[in-house]
């Protein structure tokens, strides 16, 4: 597949196919024995007595940096936070890593610095240390950022993509693909009344909500890059498991469905930055769902389908009862989302 | 979008398949199976997003046609963009064509070696980058049928509005009667009726497809692109056969009109005429393509820099030529989903958006149908 004089492309940073071959060959080949086995959104590192950390990092290099909905501030927040509550911990500390554009709008960076401050606050999570650099012009894009997270492991969490059975079911804790429909429309200009905004906030308290089930979740995924087809494609690659999810439920909001529509984009296949997919016991779905809809953050939670025998295969029931398969997005389908 | 949601809707669309289901039950029971073609890349995509091929009942086979214009585009044409975007010229083109193997790269691996290839969602993009590089040969990949046509044509219209002096086209349109026409003259092709084509045909108008229900006694329904629309038509197609009729239905008439889009078709004939196109896979078919006029001949990137489009090279072993003539499904290529898949394909109906290849390898392969 790779040549010696092969090129990274853009659609290496895709969150697709192309991402995971690359990260397969250059990273997991020198680095994947230990903790990264598996590609988890985040470490889980034994620690003190007996208690484990939860560790994360994530660069952001959204364009444009100001979209509706949010900024590259508060999504460097969310995102690292995410990374750490769907892998069942409690997110405590994040570092902050400037990397500033000679030109930059102060104003602009002010905005953004106070969306990381007023995000942290939110998440109640520290900024405890950090960095900034400047660069010239034209040798990064504005600003990007760079955040690392630390969080404790809940009690109660036994997460493992391994523990998900057929029968399981497939939740989702609202409508999906707003974010990458909000910064895509931002980019091309598309001014639509009630347009898509994205969803930039934290899945923490999500997390937290259903601790007292924890016993029955199997899995937990923040469905980012790639939106709900690459992760639950990722969750029965390579597994005895399919999983079967029915149109009618998968929720999207109207401002995405259009420029999805709009655009010719699969808006199964674009990311969300505050929603979170959960793989339970049939017997917690319930009692899950309704948890989450009593939170503002999960008011529109629906089950989206359940897991089946079905190896290897996502499938989706579409409106005329026919069945197909749920694609990974291969490449660049949306560069620079996050 | 409620608009829209109204042509998804599942409980009509179970009335329309019992329908479909008894409609074709009674031809089964005259032993007759019936195979559709739907011409358009975008219905073979919109039929397998939507499970349609998964639906049918035994007796209605739907067989993809040749209407992708990316797939249909010759290797050599790839070949002549890269050379221009080697060369220092900024090529400007549908994100489609960006994965399509030419006789030796993609227009992809050209831009990461660092030639300017840009992506356009409008043609009109274009005109943008020819004014902000007034220092740049701007070229934009002039690919399509006759949907496609007309809004390039506006950016040439454009371009001499604002007199552009650095944009040109490239071009490789094609015309979709003509091919349907090569369709229906090859024996080896068995078409009972064409599912038409949907913003084809509010270009050309239905009455385009009368002779090939008149002379050739196939019907011919238009349709749209949503799921209710196909069934729809799909519905008439057999109820037409039921009642051994051959007419051209308009089941689109939201959109299409009898005669079609005047001014579109206006503006193609000041700027275009027709010439004989080599379709990829296919080959040569006569008076299928439309190229500039000999007086537009300075936005004619192929003149402009002394560029002739060679035939290129394929791989042999590659059936894209097959599949758009409806002759082998996807699953029948011994390349595919092998040798052949949409990180590293062969041919390009495994690359395209509206490729039939890439529609199976997508979202087809369940219940073991592929």
């Amino acid at each position: 597949m790779k040549s010696d004089d092969a090129l990274i492309q853009l659609g290496h940073g895709g969150g697709g196919l192309l991402s995971r071959e690359l990260i397969r060959t250059e990273i997991l080949s020198r680095f994947g024995a230990a903790a990264l086995r598996g590609l988890p959104d985040a470490a889980t590192l034994p620690w003190a007595g007996g208690r484990s950390l939860v560790f994360t990092t994530d660069g952001y290099v959204v364009q444009p940096l100001e979209f509706p909905g949010g900024n590259i501030g508060d999504l460097a927040v969310h995102g690292t936070v995410n990374d750490i509550a769907v892998s069942g911990g409690v997110p405590r500390w994040l570092s902050l890593s400037l990397i500033l554009e000679e030109g930059l709008s102060r104003a602009v960076l002010g905005r953004v610095l106070d969306s990381v401050r007023r995000a942290a606050d939110a998440c109640a999570v520290q900024v405890v240390t950090g960095d900034t650099k400047v660069v010239g012009r034209g040798q990064c894009d504005g600003l990007y950022v760079t955040t690392s997270g630390v969080g404790e492991l809940l009690d109660g969490f036994s997460l493992a993509i391994e523990k998900v059975r057929a029968g399981d079911r497939v939740l989702v804790s609202g409508p999906l693909g707003d974010h990458g429909m909000a910064v895509l429309a931002a980019r091309r200009n598309i001014a639509i009344q009630n347009g898509p905004r994205s969803d930039t906030a934290p899945v923490h308290r999500l997390v937290l909500a259903v601790q007292p089930m924890a016993g029955h979740v199997r899995f937990m995924r923040d469905p980012t890059r790639g939106g709900l087809a690459a992760v639950l494609n990722e969750l029965v690659e390579d597994r005895p498991v399919g999983i079967l999810i029915r149109e009618r439920q998968v929720p999207f909001s109207a401002g995405t469905r259009a420029v999805a529509e709009l655009l010719g984009i699969d808006p199964l296949q674009v990311a969300s930055e505050g929603r979170m997919i959960l793989v339970c016991d049939p017997c917690a779905a319930e009692g899950i769902l309704r948890v989450w809809r009593g939170m503002p953050e999960g008011s529109q939670a629906v089950e989206l389908g359940e897991v089946t025998e079905m190896s290897g295969r996502v499938v989706l029931e579409t409106c005329t009862g026919g069945r197909r398969l749920v694609d990974v997005p291969r490449g660049e389908l949306l560069p620079r989302i996050c | 979008m409620r608009y829209i949601e109204g042509f998804r809707n599942p409980e009509v669309a179970g009335a329309i398949r019992r329908r479909i289901d008894d409609l074709a039950a009674g031809l089964a029971g005259e032993g007759r199976v019936v195979n559709v073609m739907e011409v358009c890349g975008s219905h073979t995509m919109a039929i397998a997003r939507y499970g349609i091929r998964d639906i049918l009942p035994p007796g209605l086979s739907l067989i993809s046609g040749p209407g992708c214009p990316v797939c249909v585009t010759p290797s050599g044409y790839i070949d002549a963009a890269m050379t221009l975007a080697e060369r220092g010229a900024m090529v400007v083109t549908f994100g489609d064509m960006l994965p399509v193997p030419g006789s030796s790269a993609t227009l992809a691996e050209c831009r990461a070696r660092g030639a300017a290839v840009e992506v356009g969602y409008s043609p009109m993009c274009a005109v943008d980058l020819a004014r902000a590089h007034p220092d740049r040969e701007v070229v934009f990949l002039a690919i399509g049928f006759e949907t496609t046509i007309a809004p390039v044509l506006c950016l040439l219209e454009e371009a001499q509005r604002r007199g552009l002096k650095n944009l040109s086209l490239l071009t490789a349109f094609k015309l979709v009667p003509p091919a349907l026409h090569a369709l229906l003259g090859d024996p080896s092709v068995r078409i009972d009726a064409f599912l038409c084509p949907a913003h084809v045909s509010a270009i050309i108008g239905a009455e385009a497809y009368r002779p090939f229900a008149g002379r050739y006694r196939v019907p011919c329904v238009i349709a749209g692109f949503e799921p209710l629309d196909i069934l729809y038509g799909l519905q008439g197609i057999l109820e037409q056969i039921g009642r051994g009729e051959a007419r051209v239905d308009n089941e689109y008439a939201r959109v299409v009109t009898p005669e079609g889009n005047r001014t579109a078709q206006a503006l193609m004939r000041k700027y275009l005429q027709p010439v004989d196109a080599v379709w990829r896979g296919i080959g040569v078919i006569p008076v299928s393509g439309l190229g500039l006029r000999e007086e537009y001949a300075v936005y004619d990137a192929g003149p402009r820099f002394g560029l002739r489009i060679e035939a290129g090279s394929e791989n042999p072993a590659c059936s894209c030529g097959e599949v758009l003539k409806g002759k082998i499904r996807p699953p029948d290529c011994p390349l595919f989903g092998t040798a052949c898949t949409p990180d590293h394909a062969v041919g390009p109906c495994m690359v395209s958006s509206e490729g039939t290849c890439s529609a199976y390898f997508k979202y087809v392969s369940v219940k073991g149908k592929a």
